[in-house]
């Protein structure tokens, strides 16, 4: 039986590490009983709906490690506690990632951006709200999908990608993040991994209970952005029923390589339309060496949405996906 | 006129309070011994409650006690529609089984979760179009809808006049109510331009930001209970009887109430304020039961959605010569309102059609209770009817604020089916202000200009809403203190009307704002009956009450003074907290020595004696309890005649991007026609805050349940898609007419459910404007539907159907 409304937190186990070692010893020994809290804007719905119920909660927002924007070597570093107000306003993210900083400054809310940090953000379960509900669906670990039914609410799911389960990657910085070519730094008691962003996000085919990579002993502790987009034009558009405090209909985050109105290369990434940030490659292999017009910028949209597989009520994210390509290649 | 407080701005005396946030809610009280109550709601949209198994939750650590709905009716629930306490016959998801007290609410959440209920499922209906299909599930028991005096029943259609009506076309079915007035087929027959089509409206929750949480105690055999409510003594005087405690055994304490458009303003949408009262009486401890947001959205309810066929036809020079429409209603699980009769009434009023007539069926469904929200039908029909006006201006060669011009309410029209006349209607001037103000014609050249995927769309709309009830009864009191204590049992919902209503009486004393009390936040202050605070019409029907106390004291003044002083009492006049001779000012008494006078003479001076006869049982209360204590002003209301009218124009630029579907308020005017402005800053924030919501109707709120299993997914401000800061335009101008209506002593009429209507009217006007004059025939009009619009997208959305509109 579905439950009906709690909005009250159960007893949970808080640990409050304030170094790296110890958390990622703590995220080693609770395995998926230790709940991540970052800023903290997916946990406590769930936790107070008692939809999801973990014995414990690791809060990471005292780890400075884990903190902050530098530069290095080969491009920046965020760490992943970093919110998403620092992000927006930082002056390194701005002028060479700007669509980046446009990103993260269009996540929810500002009182959210003030406290939800970029891990947070990434790592953000699936917002279908048959889900969320505490629904016995596939990705809960039930044998049914309530979205993708003849009968489903489905205006905000999936067009590609869909494999049982049609939730969409919910989240603002993750095509920007895809679009730029970044590195996902994941640590745990065991050592560090590099992922690239594309390979981070997991569909349902992969893995239907998580839209990650991360096992339960790792922590996403970083983002690493190269210098190789770095400065590049950028386009970067959010599509939400609301301009505040909503999640995109469809999101696009694109990088141009331009030189004498000539695209010579870019990345294209849309949210929304998938359960993981979509790359558009087919659309940057036709653009690439082509001069910027209309022309291009219509056959690019009708290319972005190729095998797109409209549910009953989302026929319309095609032609905004389709818009949103256009309006990215015309700059 | 000049006054001296009417029309003038002043600070409300609980506005510090809110500012510093010390001013108290309901949850902010705490009482030695409080427990708290948790509620177990239905999880099943329709069912019954064969069996509940509490004991292992009772004998969890820190439980007190359960109250169920064998607690509440040990003689059987009613059968009839409406909210109930607590029910084992739920008929939507979230209505209250039981509640569970504990000392902590961890503890009673743990525990709810170890109560095994044990329900029999029975067939549950989200669309009244469904329900009427042959076969179609009934939302409630014994039936899919409710006849006075006989009860529920059901009403089915055939399955061809289902689908004719999905089709778009004329229900050929037997309407419930017929009313009418005209010869239609004559109008029709003389228009020159006709149209015919279907709509649908989403009900939209109520939304207010304090949740229906309330504090029960009781205490030497009174009963004090801590809520949020619209309607001080109304509501009070309606919940001891759903409580079942004498009038005078209760005390309501209410000093502020976080939001309330309607559904706070009855003691029968919030009976749920019963179960702190009934389980501390049944556990005998103070009792706090806090409503989570989720059931803001169940049984705090919603607005009927209207699904509707519409025929208006206009004669050559714009006139509305007729208008037929036919609504089939979404009465919710627990029945609903008039919202369809009232659209109809509404389209008589504002637009003065020579015939209309009304036909309209209303259908339960499982889903959230039906009541107030800004509006019955007049807010709904807005922004279905306001298109088709700029289409028919458009085929006629009309000007579109023309055609709204020509069919304008004024003084001296009757409207509605009743043919009710006005008290008084200035709708020309305010059309002609708001054009002004607005620059409407100037910026017609902007009309439909685009730049890139953009285009631009202008919109004028117009709002309306009887505003205006009487025979109510007003207190006011002196002591020897000389100042003035104004009773009023207005409540406290955020519009300030108990203090701008109170300056009435101050205005007939002539006496300094700094020298008023208002008594009012607990009925244990002795507050007389007031109407009910919704349906717009605070400001005239509590500015006639405050007004006849203050006068009767004013008399009574005057009498004490000519008889002591020497006299008539038609000598003697008000100024400086003196009454005085008017030919000498210096022989008189101050305020002060006239109350000393009053307090001394008894009898109707202290509410001993000569009390008006038809007081109502409340107020009988409240004056038997002052009696003696100071000078008294008492009056019982008379009732008016005719319709006092609160009407708006709202006008609007909008930029609407064909590639997004998302639309840009540019600019938004609203223009109030309320009679004599009584507190303009409260005329602003009403004009302003009535904005929102009809930005929200008719562009982005939504109301969804799962056809699957009936679960509600639109229970939350994200997931409703409430308008937010920048969903608004920056800056929202208002104005007003400000002419006196003639049945209020100073000439005010009501304004809050209008000033949604008329922007809802100018924004999906706008909406049509930009897209060519395509009628979406539906409120909101999302992002979506544009884009599925602009691009020829087919959309897969049932035709007509409610509750799940675009999934």
């Amino acid at each position: 039986m579905v439950a009906t409304s709690h909005d009250v937190m159960p007893d949970i186990e808080l640990y409050q590490p304030a170094d790296e070692a110890t958390a990622l010893d703590l995220a080693s020994r609770l395995g998926n009983e230790g709940w991540l809290l970052g800023g903290g804007q997916d946990t406590y719905g769930w936790l107070k709906d008692r939809n999801k119920t973990p014995a414990a909660m690791i809060e990471l927002t005292q780890i400075d490690a884990w903190k902050g924007i530098k530069e290095i070597s080969d491009g920046i570093e965020i760490g992943a506690v970093t919110t998403l107000t620092e992000i927006a306003n930082n002056p390194l993210v701005q002028s060479r990632y700007g669509v980046l900083a446009k990103a993260a400054s269009v996540v929810a809310s500002p009182q959210i951006r003030n406290v939800g940090t970029l891990g947070g953000n990434l790592n953000q379960d699936a917002r279908c709200w048959y889900y969320r509900r505490g629904l016995d669906c596939y990705r809960a670990g039930g044998n049914i999908c309530y979205a993708d039914s003849p009968e489903g609410l489905n205006r905000e799911h999936a067009l590609f990608g869909a494999s049982r389960c049609v939730a969409v990657s919910p989240s603002d910085t993750a095509p920007a993040l895809v679009a730029l070519d970044a590195t996902m730094v994941v640590s745990s008691s065991s050592g560090e991994r590099l992922i690239p962003a594309q390979d981070f996000f997991v569909g349902p085919d992969r893995d239907i209970l998580n839209m990650t990579v991360l096992n339960d002993d790792e922590i996403l502790t970083a983002v690493r952005i190269p210098s190789t987009w770095a400065n590049a034009e950028f386009y970067w558009e959010k599509v939400a029923d609301r301009n505040v405090w909503d999640f995109a209909l469809v999101n696009i985050a694109a990088v141009f390589k331009v030189s004498g109105g000539t695209i010579e290369d870019s990345r294209f990434a849309c949210g929304a339309v998938e359960c993981t940030p979509r790359r558009l490659e087919t659309v940057e292999s036709e653009v690439r060496g082509q001069q910027r017009s209309e022309e291009l910028a219509v056959r690019a949209g009708e290319i972005a949405t190729d095998g797109a597989r409209a549910l009953n009520y989302n026929n319309f994210k095609i032609p905004l996906m389709q818009n949103l390509v256009k309006r990215a290649i015309r700059g | 006129m000049a006054y001296m407080h009417i029309g003038k701005d002043f600070t409300p005396p609980d506005v510090p309070g809110k500012v510093t946030g010390r001013i108290k809610y309901a949850e902010d009280y705490t009482r030695e011994g409080m427990v708290y109550a948790r509620l177990l709601t239905s999880p099943i949209p329709h069912a019954r409650v064969l069996d509940i198994d509490a004991s292992a939750a009772l004998a969890m650590d820190g439980v007190i006690g359960i109250l169920t709905a064998d607690d509440v009716y040990p003689d059987g629930e009613p059968q009839s529609t409406g909210l109930k306490i607590l029910t084992n016959e739920p008929t939507l998801v979230g209505e209250p089984i039981l509640a569970l007290a504990a000392v902590d609410e961890k503890t009673a959440e743990s525990a709810i979760a170890q109560i095994s209920v044990t329900f029999e499922r029975l067939p549950f209906v989200l669309d009244p179009l469904d329900s009427l299909q042959p076969g179609g599930a009934d939302a409630y028991n014994g039936g899919n809808t409710f006849v006075f005096r006989q009860g529920f029943v059901e009403e089915k259609w055939t399955a061809d006049q289902v689908a004719s009506f999905r089709a778009g076309n004329e229900p050929t079915a037997e309407p419930q109510q017929t009313v009418e007035y005209g010869d239609l087929d004559a109008a029709f027959g003389e228009s020159s331009y006709v149209y015919e089509g279907t709509f649908t409206n989403a009900g939209y929750p109520h939304h207010s930001m304090e949740p229906r949480s309330a504090l029960a105690y009781w205490e030497d055999g009174k009963l004090y209970l801590h809520g949020g409510s619209q309607s001080l003594t109304a509501f009070a005087d309606g919940i001891a009887g759903i409580i079942g405690v004498p009038k005078e055994d209760l005390v309501f304490v209410n000093a502020a109430t976080g939001g309330g458009f309607g559904q706070r303003a009855r003691a029968g949408s919030i009976p749920v304020y019963a179960v702190p009262a009934k389980l501390s009486q049944k556990i005998n401890r103070p009792v706090m039961m806090r409503a989570t947001r989720e059931e803001e959205f169940t049984f705090g309810g919603a607005r009927q959605g209207l699904t509707g066929w519409i025929k208006v036809g206009f004669k050559p020079d714009g006139v509305m010569a007729a208008c037929d429409l036919w609504i089939v209603s979404d009465n919710g699980g627990k029945g609903g309102g008039a919202d369809a009769y009232s659209a109809a009434d509404c389209i008589s009023v504002l637009y003065q059609a020579d015939a209309v007539r009304f036909r309209g069926t209303a259908i339960g469904t499982n889903t959230a209770h039906r009541g107030a929200q800004r509006g019955p039908g007049q807010n709904q029909i807005a922004p279905i009817i306001s298109p088709i006006l700029d289409v028919a201006a458009d085929e006629l060669g009309v000007s579109r604020l023309d055609i709204r011009k020509i069919n304008a309410a004024m003084t001296g029209d009757v409207g509605g089916p009743q043919r009710t006349p006005f008290t008084s209607a200035y709708m020309p001037e305010a059309l002609e202000q708001a054009a002004a103000e607005f620059d409407w014609e100037g910026r017609q050249s902007r009309r439909r200009q685009t730049n890139g995927s953009k285009v631009i769309g202008l919109g004028i709309g117009q709002g309306y809403h009887n505003a205006g009830r009487s025979g109510m009864d007003g207190i006011v009191m002196m002591g020897a203190d000389g100042r003035l204590k104004i009773h009023n049992g207005v409540g406290n919902l955020g519009t300030y009307s108990y203090a701008s209503t109170s300056r009435a009486a101050a205005e007939v004393l002539q006496m300094p704002w700094e020298s008023c009390d208002i008594i009012t936040g607990r009925t244990d202050l002795h507050l007389p009956i007031t109407s009910p605070q919704d349906g717009s019409n605070s400001i005239f029907t509590n500015t006639r009450t405050c007004y006849g106390a203050a006068q009767d004291m004013l008399t009574k003044m005057k009498e004490i003074a000519a008889t002591d002083l020497g006299g008539d009492p038609t000598d003697y006049d008000v100024s400086n907290e003196r009454v005085h001779q008017i030919a000498d000012e210096s022989v008189g008494y101050s305020y002060a020595e006239v109350a000393q006078r009053a307090i001394e003479l008894g009898g109707k001076y202290t509410g001993s004696a000569e009390l008006p006869e038809e007081l109502a049982e409340w107020t009988q209360i409240a004056v038997s309890r002052l009696e003696g204590t100071g000078f008294m002003g008492i009056f019982h209301d008379p009732r008016h005649e005719g319709n006092p009218p609160g009407f708006t124009v709202t006008a609007c630029e909008i930029e609407l991007d064909k590639e997004t579907g998302k639309i840009d308020i540019l600019e938004m005017i609203s223009i109030g026609e309320a009679g004599t402005i009584m507190h303009p800053k409260g005329m602003d924030n009403q004009l302003v805050g009535g904005a929102v919501w009809g930005i929200g109707l008719s562009a982005y709120e939504r109301h969804l349940y799962d056809p699957q299993n009936g679960l509600p997914a639109s229970t939350g401000y994200w997931q409703s898609k409430v308008p937010t800061y920048l969903d608004t335009p920056v800056k929202i101008e208002t104005g007003w007419v400000d002419l006196p209506d003639p049945e209020n002593p100073v000439g005010a009429r009501g304004i809050g459910e209008p000033s949604m209507g008329s922007v809802s009217a100018a924004l999906t006007a706008a909406i049509t404007d930009a897209l060519d004059g395509h009628i979406f025939g539906a409120s909101p009009i999302t992002a979506d539907m544009i884009i599925n619009h602009v691009a020829g997208t087919s959309e897969e959305a049932v035709p007509l159907a409610q509750n799940n509109f675009r999934g």
